[in-house]
Order: C-alpha cells, then sequence, then structure tokens
C-alpha cells in the first residue's frame, strides 16, 4: 500500500474513511471560512470552532484553465503532458463558497448551478513514492 | 484646498529592450517636469512605486539626489492610485506645495506568478493550480453573464475597441486594429476568455507633478484639478480574488464603494463624467467595471457595448487611450498612465483619440489584488 499523505494539514481530515473539508465557524456570528481560520474574517471574533463542511454543493461559477501555469504550481505533468483543468467555487449549504479544481474540464459538460460532491483523490506523486492526496469537485452522477 | 496637476509625462508602454524600468520612470518623470517646466529641484516631497523594478525612490540616482522625501508605495495593481492619494494628502494637508507622483515597471512576458504566502494563503493554494489572477477575472464574468445576459461577442468588442483606440494612441503598445472574429477564436485561456481579451504584463513609465490648486497658474494655463482620490479596501463578502472561499452572501465590492465615496466628495455623479478609464485587465472587467463604478445598470452594457456607446465617440468614451488591453499592464505605471490619459483629454491635446465636446470631467479607477480599488474623479 503506498503512502498517502495530505497536501496540506488542516484542509480535510485525512485520513479518515469518510473525509470531508475542514472550516472554521465563528461561534460570535456564525460565519464559515476555508480553510479553517485562528479569527473570523467578517466580526473579527477570535472564538472559532473547527467543522466538517458538507461533502455536496452546487457550482457557483467556473473556469477551465488552458495553459501550464508557472510555479508554485506543482504537479506531475511536463508542458508536454499538461491536460487543462476545470477550477470553480462550489456553494456548500450553510458552510461557504470553496474554491476548487474539477475533475471535469470540458466546457461543454460544466454549468453554473449543476450539482457536485467533494471527493479526495491522489494529485501528484513524489519522488519516494507517496501519494500527495488533494480535493476535487466532481459532478454528481444522475 | 484643491489639488492640481500641472505636469504629465510618460515613457511608452511596450517593450523597450534598451531601457531598465527605472530608466523608463526617469523618462517619464523629466518628460512631467519639463510638462509644468519646473525642475526636479523644486521638487518637495515624492512618492512612487514599482513592483519588479527596485524601489521608485532609485529614480533619485537618475534626477538628482536632493534630500527630499520619496516614499515608495506598493499596493498591487492599484500602486499607481495610492501613490497619487498620498501625495493628494500631503497637499491637501498644507504639508506640501509642490511634488513628483511617478510609476514604472519592467515585467518578464508571460502571466504573473503570485507567491501564495505573499497574501497568508497556504501553498497548496498556488501546487494545485489556482494561484491565477486570470481564473478569478473569467469566473467572475461567467457568473456575471449568466446572471444579466452578457454575451461572448460583447467580450470581443471590448478588445476590439481596445485596440482601435491604442491604434490613436503613439505611446500604447499595440497599435494594431484586430477583428472582431480574430479575438473571438484566439487561444482559449480561462473560459470565456481569450489571449485577445487579457492584458499582458508589460513595460512602461509615468509621472505627474501636483501642487496646490491657488498656485497652479504660476506653473500651466489650463491646470487640471484632482476633485477626488480615493481607495478602498474589499469587506467582507465581496468576492475576490485569490479567494480559497468565499461568503454565502455576497456583498458590493471595493470598486462600488470606492466609486460612491468619490462621485460624494466631488459633489458630482456618474452621468456628469465625459471620459472615463475603467480597469480592463481582461475584456469581462470592462463589462463589470461599467456597472460597479455606477455607469449603467447590470446587464446594460450589452446594449451599450453593441451599439458603440463606449467608443471615444459614444455617449460614453471608455478607455480613449486603449487600456489596458493595448498598453499592457506595467503595474507600477498603470493606474497613472490613466490620469495621464484623462490629463490630455480634458486640456484638449489627446490628438487622434481626443474625446469630442469639450471634455471637463474625467473619472479614472483601477482594481488590483487581493481586494483592492482607487478611483479618482479629474476636473478642467
Amino acid at each position: 500500500m503506498k503512502n498517502q499523505v495530505p497536501i496540506a494539514e488542516g484542509l480535510f481530515s485525512w485520513p479518515s474513511p469518510n473525509p470531508a473539508l475542514l472550516g472554521s465557524r465563528c461561534k460570535n456570528c456564525g460565519i464559515a471560512a476555508f480553510p479553517a481560520a485562528e479569527s473570523c474574517m467578517a466580526c473579527s471574533g477570535q472564538d472559532v470552532e473547527i467543522e466538517e463542511l458538507p461533502r455536496k454543493g452546487t457550482l457557483w461559477t467556473w473556469t477551465v484553465q488552458q495553459f501550464m501555469p508557472k510555479p508554485p504550481y506543482h504537479s506531475n505533468e511536463t508542458p508536454q503532458t499538461f491536460k487543462p483543468y476545470g477550477v470553480g467555487y462550489l456553494e456548500l449549504p450553510g458552510g461557504v463558497r470553496v474554491e476548487g479544481r474539477l475533475t471535469e474540464s470540458d466546457p461543454e459538460k460544466l454549468r453554473i448551478g449543476m450539482e457536485m460532491d467533494v471527493i479526495f483523490d491522489t494529485y501528484r506523486t513524489e519522488e519516494n513514492g507517496d501519494e500527495v492526496i488533494s480535493f476535487f469537485f466532481k459532478p454528481t452522477q444522475a | 484646498m484643491d489639488v492640481a496637476i500641472v505636469g504629465i509625462g510618460i515613457h511608452p508602454f511596450g517593450r523597450t529592450p534598451a531601457r531598465s524600468g527605472l530608466q523608463q520612470g526617469a523618462f517619464a518623470a523629466r518628460d512631467a517636469l519639463k510638462d509644468a517646466g519646473v525642475e526636479w529641484r523644486d521638487m518637495q516631497f515624492a512618492f512612487g512605486g514599482s513592483a519588479s523594478s527596485g524601489n521608485a525612490d532609485a529614480l533619485g540616482n537618475e534626477l538628482g539626489l536632493t534630500g527630499i522625501p520619496f516614499i515608495n508605495v506598493a499596493n498591487g495593481c492599484a500602486t499607481g492610485g495610492s501613490s497619487l492619494i498620498s501625495a493628494y494628502n500631503a497637499i491637501k494637508s498644507g504639508e506640501h506645495d509642490i511634488g513628483l507622483v511617478a510609476g514604472f515597471d519592467k515585467h518578464d512576458r508571460g502571466a504573473f506568478d503570485a507567491d501564495p504566502a505573499s497574501l497568508g494563503i497556504g501553498r497548496w493554494y498556488g501546487e494545485v493550480g489556482m494561484m491565477m489572477t486570470t481564473q478569478f477575472f473569467a469566473m467572475k464574468i461567467q457568473k456575471y453573464m449568466d446572471d444579466y445576459g452578457i454575451s461572448k461577442d460583447t467580450l470581443a468588442k471590448v478588445s476590439e475597441k481596445a485596440f482601435i483606440n491604442g491604434s490613436l494612441n503613439p505611446n500604447a503598445w499595440r497599435r494594431q486594429p484586430i477583428e472582431v472574429e480574430e479575438i473571438a477564436n484566439s487561444m482559449m485561456i480561462n473560459d470565456p476568455l481569450t489571449k485577445y481579451m487579457f492584458c499582458s504584463p508589460a513595460e512602461g513609465g509615468v509621472a505627474l507633478i501636483l501642487c496646490r490648486g491657488d498656485k497652479a497658474r504660476q506653473y500651466v494655463d489650463k491646470p487640471i484639478y484632482l476633485k477626488s482620490a480615493v481607495l478602498k479596501s474589499r469587506r467582507y463578502g465581496s468576492f475576490e480574488v485569490f479567494a480559497p472561499s468565499q461568503a454565502l452572501e455576497q456583498v458590493d465590492g471595493p470598486t462600488v464603494d470606492a466609486a460612491k465615496a468619490a462621485f460624494e466628495m466631488a459633489g458630482v455623479g456618474p452621468g456628469d463624467m465625459d471620459v472615463l478609464q475603467l480597469q480592463d485587465t481582461e475584456s469581462g472587467a470592462e463589462v463589470m467595471h461599467m456597472a460597479e463604478n455606477g455607469f449603467c445598470e447590470h446587464g446594460e452594457q450589452e446594449h451599450l457595448i453593441q451599439s458603440k456607446a463606449t467608443y471615444i465617440d459614444g455617449s460614453m468614451p471608455i478607455n480613449t487611450d486603449g487600456g489596458c488591453l493595448a498598453n499592457g499592464e506595467p503595474i507600477g505605471a498603470s493606474g497613472l498612465r490613466q490620469v495621464y490619459e484623462n490629463v490630455l483629454q480634458l486640456r484638449g491635446d489627446a490628438g487622434e483619440h481626443q474625446v469630442p465636446g469639450d471634455p471637463k470631467l474625467g473619472y479614472t479607477h483601477v482594481y488590483g489584488a487581493p481586494g483592492i480599488s482607487a478611483v479618482t474623479i479629474l476636473q478642467r
């Protein structure tokens, strides 16, 4: 079994049988944020708690990245193997709108308001064989 | 006390391999001093900024070391606007009578590569490929088109107009008109925006001489007065660039806030403006900024742009020098270029790109990461 490591600590519950994005919620004003923060951007409150964000949401807006970004972009791709990828904001009910990569990159198959699931998958493999896990938004199968 | 602009200078935008960014800034500064009929030693203070060409106060090494307070300003795309506001306040407060504002830059080719850490964002955000300003503008206009019925053809027509205006401006970088079909069919960068709908990082320099309004006529016959200069940052709930998440409830962005404050400060309204320079780092930005600044209702842009109201001879001339689309974006100089252009327009000196009808009031607007906006209103 390969060693799986999250792309950053604290972004999502990992390892977990049912991982989820981790946000912070302000106990003063009730506003949620992602990634989890130590203070509240809305009211400046410092009393926040970590919670799991919903695993389903609706696509609020999107685009497709058609060219390979410069560093800090860090995938296993080369300019020759680069494939365009979708990016969008997923509105998580009761939580926040989170920006993430989409598993779908065909503009014809993306539309505002479509339902998507938050999934966790390998983003790249390190030289030592570690699989780096990140989060993605995937169109919900009908 | 009124504050006047009595000198303007520019180094042509685009690519100038023979000159450093700093040298382009010095070129613009000398041009502005000459325009006002003053010497560098007459300047009592200076504010300046550059994102990738070093400290602006190194201009002293080029222009002469006179001992004045020269303050470096760094505020992303609003660097020029921030320098101008600082100079405005220095004069309005009575601290100084006359000073210089300068901005210059010389960027590498290709999209800007921002560092997540500089904005307090985790490295993962850049690693997965979301640290891209172009994606933000694409996602913002994508949502806007869905909400307000703006067509892809309108996005292309914004660029078409920019290149036409650039062809009339001897200081612009892109001086060839491009057919609307070629714009629409050029390489897709971030859907729905194609290559010719984005501006590129570039080079250039701009300088302005500001002085007390009551002394302006000592220097020039046609002083232009800075009636307002406002900078606002984002409030919680506005949809901004480089945001790993955003609020469920949206509020007005910094552009709306800066515009309202600027109109109030100047005691005029959007309908009074004769010439507009609105941040057009991509064609969708110009569309959205028309409404955010108060010049139309959301969705009205479709008709205004299709009917050429935003052309130089239209009812609402926008980006008469070709804007960022035709001039490129040297970050430190870009906001000051807009002010330079409006001074030219209000003096009646814009030549082939002069707005007809003797314009009296001009408006400039910039937007920058991570959610700031600067607005000026100039009056003849």
